[in-house]
């Protein structure tokens, strides 16, 4: 059974990785989940200074979801290649590391000196967090920045270099094509999808920064809407993210035309979630005697004419 | 620190509204400390999506309790809990209170549920030597849970059962007459009640550790999402989750108080 990808020249061992900003630096939680088992861990976004994030409270659990307004707390890259990178250069999984930033030179500068170091196989960048008031929002929600960001970038890395797409735009499959065209090897699908928590008796919303980044189970239909635009749209790899909690819920992302998955908010309730979608993968597969779970990737069985997609392509 | 299926042995309430849990975890038993929390899975499934934290309330051979109140989802469905019933826990987490040091008089300060780390802590304190005076606020006397504590007083806000006002306001008025030195507070409640704790413990120059609450997603430290302000220090925020949920009174500032 052949469980693993190729992105660019990186060989994953299987089609599950951990979200970034949903398994902090992987050092966090090394008494429990055996990383190995993952296809690799996305770290949370870094920025070159530290972030101190946005005040509290920053999440708020909504029906089968999550509200967050972290704020791209981290600790920055330097600390990050000091204090995290040594760790994660011992693990047996890929190590991708996501970047914020708020100008375009920042993510470049972040970029440069990740691409001096030994042990990261590559890069996500991330676009499209909605909490951060300078930033995320607007270079996610603009398409030549966000080709532009892609193609300053590509001319430093001859690593992977995935764009992780925002889903709060009217259409994502746009981006996707600006962003291959400027030269990424992959998207991830989809960051948070803005959202707001209200508590009725004190009149007040639930997270500091009034709209949040809603995730988990609630939005696995708008992602997989996501994916499926996406992937109709550039024939790119996809990395599918949004409310996948296990093996099933993987599955219908790869059938969609993901080529891979990130679980992100499961990691919450419980750290080993990509493991077990990992082995269920696997044994799905199996069941259906497939020789590679690549074998899956978009054979959704619909009728490609329906598609909503049509009324822009 | 163990993700477990464990098996409850018995639900029952203990004052009005306020229940106490007990399951079986000899690996939890054996080695959670006083002021250390574990993050409950109420039930599989998405609602509620996230696990519910709670204080380590004592801890027996091999069982271990929590305390709670029922609040919300969470807390309604675990006291509906029966024995047999498996809940899935993640612990035993976060700092634990500081119950060595020099000191030898402890003074336990309770609001609320905020008695909930007080039984194990009282528990360690004693085999510690140390001497000890709990005080317990609760709004009224038939919400009181003083079950596994010795020489209590007691304050309520409707003055249905002892001193009538805060408990703070108690414990100020019991050791202005009764002075206990080399005196270590150790504070667990609502956020303004451990900040008129704070600032009490800074006027009389008592050292102070407390116990805070918050929202949290994870309790493990990977989602940032349970910060609280340092007085100083080189970043802005401390986690809660793996930094406390114990901080030393002089090192955070509490907001909303
Ligand atoms: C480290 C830690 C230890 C805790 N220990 C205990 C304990 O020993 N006993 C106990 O009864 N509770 C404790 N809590 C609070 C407890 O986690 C919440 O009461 C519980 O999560 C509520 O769940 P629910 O689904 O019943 O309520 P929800 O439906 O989630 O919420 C109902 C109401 O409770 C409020 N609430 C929810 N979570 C919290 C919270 N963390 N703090 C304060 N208010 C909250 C909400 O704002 C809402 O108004 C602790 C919290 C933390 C962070
Ligand atoms: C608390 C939290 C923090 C996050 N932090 C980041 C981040 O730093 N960078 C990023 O690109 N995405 C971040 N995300 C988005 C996730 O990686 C993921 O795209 C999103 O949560 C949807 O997947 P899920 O439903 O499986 O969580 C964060 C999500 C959550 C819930
Ligand atoms: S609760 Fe997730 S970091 Fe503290």
């Amino acid at each position: 059974m052949k469980t693993g990808f190729v992105l660019r020249n990186v060989e994953f061992k299987n089609r599950v990785l951990v979200a970034s900003g949903t398994f902090g630096y992987g050092d966090e939680t090394r008494d429990l989940v055996d990383v190995a088992k993952l296809g690799g861990i996305v770290t949370k976004s870094l920025s070159w200074k530290p972030r101190d994030g946005n005040p509290p409270p920053r999440i708020a659990e909504t029906p089968s979801g999550m509200l967050n307004s972290i704020g791209l707390a981290n600790i920055g890259v330097h600390a990050f290649i000091e204090k995290k990178l040594p760790y994660l250069r011992t693990l047996d999984t890929r190590i991708i590391v996501n970047i914020a930033a708020s100008s375009v030179q920042e993510y470049c500068d972040v970029l440069a000196l990740l691409e001096s170091q030994n042990g990261i196989h590559g890069f996500e960048i991330n676009v499209s967090c909605p909490n951060v008031k300078e930033g995320g929002l607007s270079f996610g929600t603009n398409c030549d920045l966000t080709a532009e960001i892609t193609s300053r970038l590509r001319a430093l890395t001859d690593k992977p270099l995935i764009i992780k797409l925002t889903p709060n735009v009217t259409h994502i499959g746009q981006f996707a094509v600006a962003v291959k065209e400027a030269g990424a090897d992959a998207v991830s699908v989809i960051n948070t999808v803005i959202g707001m928590a209200v508590n009725a008796k004190t009149r007040k919303p639930k997270i500091s920064t009034v709209t949040g980044g809603l995730s988990g189970p609630a939005i696995k239909p708008i992602a997989l809407a996501k994916v499926y635009e996406v992937a109709q749209s550039v024939d790119i790899p996809i990395f599918g993210i949004g409310g996948i909690t296990n093996a099933e819920d993987a599955i219908e992302f790869l059938l969609v035309g993901a080529s891979a998955v990130q679980v992100g908010t499961a990691n919450f309730i419980d750290p080993r979630t990509g493991v077990s979608v990992a082995e269920g993968i696997e044994s799905f597969a199996r069941d259906q005697a497939l020789g590679d779970v690549g074998d899956l990737v978009g054979t959704l069985k619909a009728k490609k004419d329906m598609s909503v997609l049509q009324s822009w392509l | 620190m163990i993700i477990r299926d464990v098996e409850v042995r018995n639900v029952q309430e203990v004052a009005r509204g306020i229940f106490v849990l007990s399951f079986v975890s000899l690996e939890l038993s054996g080695s959670t400390l006083p002021g250390q929390f574990i993050n409950v899975l109420v039930q599989k499934g998405h609602e509620p999506l996230l696990r519910r934290p709670f204080s380590v309330y004592r801890v027996e051979e091999e069982t271990v309790e929590i305390i709670f109140n029922v609040v919300g989802k969470g807390t309604v469905l675990l006291a509906a809990k029966k024995r047999g019933d498996i809940i899935n826990i993640l612990g035993p987490l976060g700092i634990p209170f500081g119950t060595g040091g020099s000191f030898r008089n402890a003074i336990l300060i309770a609001g609320g549920l905020g008695i909930a780390p007080m039984p194990i802590l009282a528990e360690h304190l004693r085999k510690n030597g140390k001497h000890i005076e709990v005080f317990a606020g609760a709004r009224s006397g038939d919400q009181l849970a003083l079950d596994h504590l010795e020489n209590t007083h007691i304050a309520t806000d409707d003055g249905s059962r002892g001193y009538h006002g805060t408990v703070v306001a108690l414990a100020e008025q019991y050791l202005r007459e009764h002075p206990l030195s080399e005196a270590k507070i150790f504070a667990c409640g609502p956020i303004r009640m451990l900040a008129a704790v704070s600032a009490y413990a800074e006027s009389v120059t008592i050292p102070c550790e407390l116990s805070l609450e918050g929202e949290m997603a994870c309790g493990i430290g990977i989602c940032q999402g349970c910060p609280v302000e340092r007085l100083d220090g080189a970043t802005r925020y401390a986690l809660v989750c793996t930094e406390g949920p114990t901080f030393d009174s002089t090192t955070i500032i509490l907001r909303g108080a």
